[in-house]
């Protein structure tokens, strides 16, 4: 039942400042790799090249579903924003699922910014149905495909190190993420701006996806401040014998 | 139209979540799980349409690198029509598997390895910062540590700073990071279900 009250309270205080966000303007720390992503984003438009966003392997029918739907959620931005440049996004996936949700992202993008008729199915794409199988796949395309950046988000193991080592061929901007620490461990070492556990989910509030997104970063700052109080509160507590 | 699916996925949602609290949702929950596992079947099916439409487009345009989408689509094919006529636990489909597919796998994370260990080389070239420079001691302790040697482990480094940085602080970190993913993944998941987030066809 503690679950159920956690999840209660989240649902109200995301739902409470969100219509608090919508009000007033966000005030965000800077993250210098969601600040290169920005950038990368309207320079990839100027340039006429394209951005591959590369989903991972994450499934939406278990743990690993939330990092994936952070994925989806850049990427809806992401296709919103590039729909209309001379090469547009692709993406791709390593989970049947996700790839289905890659495609209807990728169309909602499109007709968000009125050029429905501009989306093509194959740029949403399942490169592979296992983690390396999946990042052989995604490599074909940033050989072959004009790509200017990839976007690493979601769910990616150690096999996160074979798309960054075809990046650096390509000579391509690399920003990745994902939940998964081997592959955390990975992106560490090998991008300029690493992003690090739950900055994940932060990129559709720092490329403007709306007040929600904003609110849950709000949210995460709340619940995680009530989890520091309440792991020194059980030190402090073991440490006097109280449990 | 898109009020519509979005009313339905939340409503999904919510009585999947639902099902983990209040036991006279659970039939209900299992029930929708269970769809959700048959059309995840459905979705593979889709996946390989996809995998040949892509391939297939780009063998019909001679664009870049269509050799190698040729030779995935016999692949494809030769193994589809193998595992259709002798069943997919048939010993030729199971050297298949062992013979093929898991040595290509294994030559992947080979080939990982050494781009792993150029990429730590080329580190503090990249990003010379501090945590660059821990992370590359903390690399080479655990190298060291793990290391099996004539004489067994390497005194104090394998017998003592190995142990504690993995199950001291290693552990925390990983913790720590650990519990700011979940807290992610559940605001992601609240804002799916109030359908802030619509990725399944919604603005």
């Amino acid at each position: 039942m503690n679950e159920l009250i956690v999840i209660l309270v989240s649902a109200f205080l995301l739902f409470a400042i969100t219509l608090w966000k919508r009000k007033s303007p966000a005030n965000l720390r800077e993250i210098p790799a969601l600040t290169r992503l920005y950038r990368t984003l309207g320079l990839s438009i100027e340039d006429g090249t394209r951005l591959h966003v590369s989903l991972g392997n994450g499934s939406l029918l278990d743990a690993r579903g939330g990092s994936a739907l952070a994925g989806l959620a850049l990427l809806r931005h992401i296709a919103e924003r590039t729909s209309v440049s001379d090469k547009p996004s692709v993406a791709s996936a390593g989970d049947p699922t996700l790839g289905l949700l890659t495609q209807d992202t990728l169309q909602a993008g499109y007709q968000a910014a009125g050029v429905q008729e501009l989306y093509v199915p194959t740029s949403g794409r399942v490169t592979g149905l296992s983690p390396f199988g999946y990042a052989a796949g995604a490599m074909s395309i940033l050989q072959n495909e004009n790509i200017s950046a990839n976007i690493i988000i979601g769910h990616f193991g150690p096999e996160a190190g074979l798309l960054i080592e075809a990046s650096d061929r390509e000579n391509m901007v690399l920003i990745g993420a994902s939940d998964e620490l081997s592959g955390q461990a990975v992106l560490f070492a090998n991008t300029q701006d690493a992003l690090i556990g739950e900055e994940l989910f932060a990129a559709g509030a720092y490329l403007g996806a709306g007040a929600s997104h904003i609110a849950s970063l709000t949210l995460q700052d709340i619940l995680r401040w009530f989890l520091i109080l309440a792991l020194l509160g059980g030190a402090a507590a073991k440490l006097i014998g109280v449990i | 139209m898109r009020v519509f699916t979005a009313v339905i996925a939340i409503a999904a949602g919510a009585l999947v979540l639902g099902g983990y609290f209040l036991p006279a949702l659970a039939p209900v929950q299992t029930l929708l799980l269970n769809w959700a596992t048959i059309l995840a079947g459905v979705a593979v099916l889709v996946g390989i349409f996809n995998l040949v439409s892509v391939h297939s487009d780009k063998i019909r345009r001679h664009e870049k690198g269509n050799a190698y989408s040729a030779l995935l689509l016999m692949a494809l094919i030769v193994t589809f029509l193998f595992a259709m006529i002798l069943r997919p636990d048939h010993i030729i489909m199971k050297i298949a598997l062992s013979g093929i597919i898991i040595p290509v796998e294994a030559a992947l994370m080979g080939l990982l390895t050494i781009s792993l260990l150029y990429a730590a080389i080329r580190l503090l070239r990249r990003r010379a910062e501090l945590m660059s420079i821990v992370f590359l001691i903390t690399a080479a302790l655990l190298i060291l540590g793990s290391a099996t040697l004539p004489f067994g482990n390497i005194p104090v480094i394998g017998t003592f700073i190995r142990p504690w940085i993995t199950q001291v602080l290693a552990l925390g970190g990983a913790r720590g990071i650990l519990i700011g993913v979940a807290l992610g993944a559940l605001t992601t998941g609240l804002r799916v279900l109030f359908g802030a987030d619509r990725p399944y066809g919604g603005n």
